[in-house]
């Protein structure tokens, strides 16, 4: 993945501040509470919802257990459609590849759709290195592109901004890079919405090369889907002369009747919408019309190493609908930005740390990210058990054990930082094996009641600093049950 | 009916007022109650904080205990939760690691017969009215193992809805967890704590004087925080409400 979040601080630590800001605070939970209650009301309106989801689940399944079949097959038929694929089995592969197309078509700009696959291997960044200005085309990435920012949510990135801090960014940063701002630009939307439109404007009459990634790819016709709501896909998509479009392998479905589950699955789940305003659909190239060169960037980048993986592998389902992000308690608190990674929210939090591995910091805290409320699987329009996931990686975490990295079975090792934790667990584990010891702790805690801290120091500070522990009663309640026979004794 | 009571460690230990509320609701209902002196911990908090190996001898300590008896009842959401959903992904797994089938075969017994407290009465003893008094205004928390996990759906606010005296007012943003979340509470303090904070508000602002819920557990978080933020709300386990009557009322 991208070099962009290396050296993040472990969840925790990054979710401290941004529980504090109160701005972020609102921001995310007038975002988030709207969207989730819309996309209720857009699935309740579906009598066949359970229906779909299980046959999306499926499909996905099926797909994957046969990806590398249907890979051979979307080459075939892209191929034979005019366009021509390429293999990146990561990042910086896929990056080269990327760089050196461009640069075959002597234009040293782009423009691009809003992608995950491209901001997942950092591509703007690497094209920078190589002279190359890509310009983001949807709205809410040119906010963060504008803003030296990061995105902080799969579908809205700029979810964290409020039209205050979006009108000083456009104000601020639009000349920089085009077409300024309007003078006494306000902050109503459809302001903002005009500006960033006359902005781009520009952009897709010039661009010669755009870029994008795409939704689904039809293994039997060789046919790439967009879907959008603002019509700059479109744009991007038939105006310039030669379209990359960088997709994950497991975007694959294998045939054009499978695309019925998701395009009532997926707007449903994202924009709470019934259709997506723009579905873009091509297959290779067409004389006279659209893009004349299409090259097909098939990309690893770990998703290998993720199907290996038996209960992991289910999150190569996702069709980056965000609804988990958009329901997660979690999230809604600690923003987008402390997950480290283009993926945030429940799904980052298995996503990133099968895709990358789990060695750093950030990707061994990111399977704790959560209460494990499983309001994210509710939603989820493909089923992925993301509580289940997480708490495999957990194992993953603390035990070490089986994996395949970059093609290779290994053997990991335990996280470091889990000792006193492994210890504490094993001390339980054996107590609690031994009602007698069990015992023993319980009426040693309830004779020293009255001698007990009323905060704990050490790690315990972590529930003290906020909560008042709980108070240990006079007698556990096998004591009293011995001692009245459940209460037929007479004794209270 | 022979049923045994699990009452979880966290209760035993900390919350012995729940456990005889337990006792004496499902005997008022006439069920014979055995607490198996055995019993100790399900296994959740390992299990879900990554020690699945270190759970496994405590979910065939569960299964020896408790493989006698007709029904287990417990208290607790999550607990239940534990034995019906994860005891069988265990037995799976350990399937998947080329262990055979002897984990899977020591704990599958125990899993249909475990039940949550509001479903053992509810889809067990077909009760919603079990004759308790509690002249108080409560809002209810759905936990959320007990919700999205053993689906318990409207169980207990049909039982509750069924106590004389007892005005129950609905919780905004209800479905939404409180933070506690095991291990979270303490991993990710901070965001825990805020979830908490937010649960207590929606919860002083329905003027209820007590915040009911079927899970001791995430009442310990919730509890705490109303504590530290000097709320005159008070937790109390469903259980204490439906085992409260006019001649034994709770407080």
């Amino acid at each position: 993945m991208s070099g962009t979040f290396v050296g993040m601080p472990a969840f925790p630590e990054a979710a401290h501040e941004a529980v504090r800001n109160e701005t972020l605070r609102g921001n995310l939970r007038h975002a988030t509470h709207t969207i989730r209650a819309k996309r209720a009301k857009a699935v309740a309106e579906v009598s066949d919802w359970a229906a779909l989801r299980d046959a999306g689940k499926r499909i996905k399944d099926h797909t994957l257990r046969h990806l590398d079949r249907y890979l051979e097959q979307l080459e075939a038929s892209v191929t034979a459609a005019g366009g021509t694929v390429h293999w990146a089995a990561d990042a910086d592969e896929a990056n080269r590849i990327v760089a050196g197309l461009v640069k075959e078509t002597g234009e040293s700009e782009v423009v691009k759709v809003k992608s995950m696959a491209t901001q997942e291997i950092g591509l703007n960044e690497a094209l920078e290195a190589e002279g190359i200005r890509a310009y983001e085309t949807d709205l809410a990435e040119l906010i963060v592109q504008l803003g030296k920012d990061r995105p902080s949510h799969i579908l809205v990135p700029a979810i964290h901004r409020n039209r205050g801090e979006i009108r000083d960014i456009f104000e601020r940063e639009m000349s920089e890079w085009g077409r300024p701002a309007p003078e006494g630009l306000t902050d109503t939307p459809a302001e903002l919405a005009e500006a960033a439109r006359l902005h781009l404007r520009e952009k897709f009459l010039r661009a010669k090369v755009g870029i994008s990634g795409a939704n689904f790819m039809v293994a039997e016709t060789g046919t790439l889907v967009v879907v959008e709501s603002e019509g700059n896909g479109r744009m991007c998509l038939t105006l310039p002369e030669t379209l990359i479009s960088v997709v994950g392998i497991e975007k694959i479905v294998p045939t054009w009747r499978d695309l019925e589950v998701f395009l009532q699955t997926l707007p449903r789940s994202s924009t709470a919408e019934r259709m997506n305003p723009y579905t873009s659909m091509w297959t290779g190239t067409t004389d006279e019309d659209g893009p004349r060169d299409f090259h097909l960037v098939l990309l690893d980048n770990g998703r290998t190493d993720t199907l290996a993986d038996e209960v992991g592998r289910q999150a190569l389902r996702c069709i980056r609908c965000s609804a988990c992000l958009n329901v997660c308690p979690v999230y809604e608190r600690a923003g987008g930005h402390a997950y480290g990674s283009v993926y945030p929210g429940p799904i980052g939090a298995i996503l990133s740390p099968q895709l990358r591995g789990t060695q750093s910091e950030i990707d061994a805290s990111l399977p704790y990210a959560s209460s494990l409320c499983g309001a994210c699987y509710e939603v989820c329009p493909v089923a992925i058990d993301i509580p289940e996931v997480l708490v495999h990686l957990r194992e993953r975490v603390v035990e070490g054990g089986p994996a395949v990295r970059e093609g290779n079975k290994v053997v990991l090792r335990p996280a470091k930082g889990h000792a006193a934790e492994r210890a504490a667990m094993r001390a339980a584990r054996w107590a609690f094996t031994h009602p007698g010891a069990l015992r023993g702790g319980q009426r040693l805690a309830s004779r020293t009641r009255r001698i007990h801290p009323r905060s704990l120091p050490g790690p315990g500070k972590a529930w003290s600093g906020t909560r008042e522990l709980p108070a240990v009663p006079a007698e556990p309640f096998r004591d009293w049950w011995q001692r009245t026979q459940g209460g037929k004794g007479g004794a209270k | 009916m022979r049923v045994a009571l699990f009452l979880t460690c966290v209760n035993d230990t900390l919350y012995p007022d729940t456990g005889r509320a337990v006792v004496k609701l499902l005997t008022r209902l006439g069920v014979e109650v055995d607490f198996p002196m055995a019993q100790t911990c399900c296994g959740q908090a390992h299990y879900n904080t990554g020690y699945r190996h270190e759970a496994e001898p405590l979910a065939r300590h569960f299964s020896d205990v408790f493989g006698e008896y007709e029904a287990i009842v417990t208290p607790s959401g999550s607990c239940g939760a534990m034995v019906r959903e994860l005891y069988p992904r265990m037995g799976e797994r350990a399937r998947a690691e080329g262990r055979g089938d002897t984990l899977a075969a020591t704990l599958a017994p125990v899993v249909p017969k475990t039940y949550e407290l509001t479903e053992f009465l509810v889809d067990v003893l077909g009760v919603t009215d079990v004759g308790a008094y509690y002249p108080h205004k409560v809002t209810y928390h759905p936990t959320c193992h007990g919700l999205r996990g053993l689906g318990l759906g409207d169980r207990p606010r049909r039982l509750l809805q069924a106590v004389e005296g007892l005005e129950l007012v609905e919780l905004p943003g209800a479905d939404e967890c409180c933070g506690f979340g095991g291990t979270f509470a303490l991993k990710n303090s901070d965001v825990s704590a805020a979830m908490g904070a937010d649960k207590v508000r929606n919860a002083e602002s329905t003027g209820a004087e007590v915040l009911c819920a079927a899970d001791n557990s995430c009442l310990m978080h919730i509890g705490g925080t109303m504590a530290r933020l000097e709320t005159d709300m008070r937790p109390v386990h469903i259980a204490e409400i439906l085992a409260s009557t006019d001649k034994e009322p709770a407080v």
